[in-house]
């Protein structure tokens, strides 16, 4: 299984929810709005990264899962 | 033939109840709000002027609806719902952020969020723990019984907001007062009247930072926007008052009524002091439970579908936190303080673009101030009778008016 975080930047309104709840995947850039830190684009298995989406008020944030398959590219 | 089937609805036979209403326990929604908690997702509830409107109870719905630019913030649009006379006594004048929709919100919303981020309340916390410290040192020295809100609750936060914005605590009396008479009146033409002073205040610190910049987020302002030509004075002066008045009057509501509902709940205000990593959450479920911003205010402009019913465009929809915060299909026991629940995704900051800007800030506040006072107080308890102790009518931001305190 692999996981993309993407943050809708037009949406979002640095409320900061995400960077409480998942600190380990979410921070905010200097001017306040939601990012995913370096390294943690898949949201390396964080538990609280579906939290962290939902706490978003703005609904800014979507998680996919995409199943891998081995097939030649 | 005359269809007679919506006079058989249920609704139309109860009277609806009306909103707000005043507490009769300081930490639980009003016994009045006991149909519209059986009455969930949404319900019709009548204003002090007997107009109609929504009300929405349920969690879920809430969320939705909130996160829905279908409803208006914007109080000078014809027919936006009004909670009391006062509200409706200056909901002529534009209130920057809370009072205005997308586009103009987000762009006012962007020049401040760099100052309200959680890296940011987390350096703040050194100057807040100081602040605390300072408060809780003056108190100590005078001996109790003291009354905690003038003492602690009001001026923690005050200072903390100060500092942030660049504001000279030496006038907090000043726009302590007229902050309380803008929210409270009693009387609409207190509140247009204190506004009116709050204007004033602002316009001219505004004209003192651009003559002696100094540091701070309005001091911000006015260098990288209003120089620049990005924001106008009005608007500057609008926001550094919105930003003033919320940055205290809320959080000092909620270090009062925190308070008091700890020393009301001894047993687990003990769990708290045999574990203090539960802090956050204890913080958390406090927002929760407490819900002191009861009765958020939205006008619909278009139609919208929900849960069945249809939302007219022009309807006052209006959102009660507190039985929101308490809906039992989310929360297990609602009505009891658990420091072991999830309590996140509680709706006591809002919802939606307007959720509070300041709410990590205020977390960091809450929690430091909550620690301190039961750390260095640990024989703290009321120096009055619990139902004797005033606390705040229902028509505004809810909080004790007093807290006499011993130790």
């Amino acid at each position: 299984m692999h996981t993309e975080i993407h943050i809708d930047k037009d949406l979002c309104i640095g409320a900061g929810q995400c960077a409480l709840a998942a600190p380990g995947v979410f921070t905010q850039d200097d001017d306040g709005y939601s990012t995913v830190l370096p390294g943690k684009e898949d949201g390396a298995g964080d538990p609280m990264l579906r939290e962290a989406a939902r706490a978003c008020p703005v609904t800014a944030i979507t998680v996919t899962d995409t199943a891998v398959t081995d097939a030649p590219g | 033939m005359t269809d007679l089937t919506h006079l058989t609805a249920p609704t139309d036979l109860t009277e609806p109840v009306a909103f707000p209403q005043s507490r009769t326990c300081p930490y639980h929604p009003p016994t009045g709000y006991d149909p519209l908690r059986a009455d969930r997702p949404l319900t019709r509830v009548t204003l002090y002027d007997g107009r109609p409107a929504w009300l929405v109870t349920g969690h879920a719905t809430a969320r939705a609806l909130l996160a829905d630019q279908r409803l208006s913030s914007d109080r000078t649009r014809p027919g936006f719902p009004a909670t009391t006379p006062r509200f409706a006594a200056f909901r002529d004048r534009t209130a920057a952020l809370v009072g205005v929709d997308d586009p103009k919100h987000r762009t006012q919303r962007r020049m401040m969020i760099p100052g309200f981020t959680v890296k940011r309340a987390t350096a703040m916390r050194p100057d807040i723990q100081r602040i605390v410290d300072e408060r809780l040192d003056a108190m100590i020295a005078r001996g109790g019984p003291a009354d905690l809100v003038p003492a602690f609750a009001l001026p923690v936060p005050s200072m903390v907001i100060c500092g942030l914005l660049g504001v000279p605590y030496a006038d907090h009396e000043f726009f302590e007062e007229q902050s309380r008479r803008l929210l409270r009146g009693p009387s609409p033409e207190d509140s247009q009247d204190a506004r009116a002073q709050l204007d004033d205040y602002l316009g001219e610190l505004i004209d003192r930072k651009q003559r002696e910049p100094g540091e701070g987020l309005l001091d911000d302002l006015v260098r990288e926007q209003l120089n620049e030509g990005t924001l106008d004075r009005a608007e500057l002066s609008a926001l550094g008052l919105i930003l003033l008045v919320a940055g205290h009057e809320t959080t000092a509501n909620m270090i009062s009524l925190g308070t008091f509902t700890l020393l009301r709940h001894p047993e687990r205000l003990a769990e708290l002091r045999a574990d203090p990593r539960l802090l956050p959450d204890v913080v958390e479920e406090l927002m929760r439970s407490l819900s002191i911003v009861d009765g958020l205010m939205r006008l619909a402009v278009e139609d919208i579908e929900v849960d069945g019913v249809t939302i007219r465009a022009g309807e006052g929809v209006l959102f009660s936190t507190s039985v929101v915060n308490r809906d039992e299909a989310v929360y297990t026991a609602p009505d009891a303080l658990d420091w072991h629940r999830p309590a996140r995704h509680h709706i006591a900051f809002g919802f939606g673009i307007h959720q509070c800007l300041g709410q990590n800030l205020a977390r960091a506040e809450l929690e430091i101030a909550l620690r301190s006072l039961f750390d260095r107080l640990p024989t703290l308890r009321l120096a009055a009778s619990a139902e004797e102790i005033p606390f705040k009518p229902g028509d505004t931001i809810q909080g004790m008016l007093e807290l006499p305190v011993t130790w």
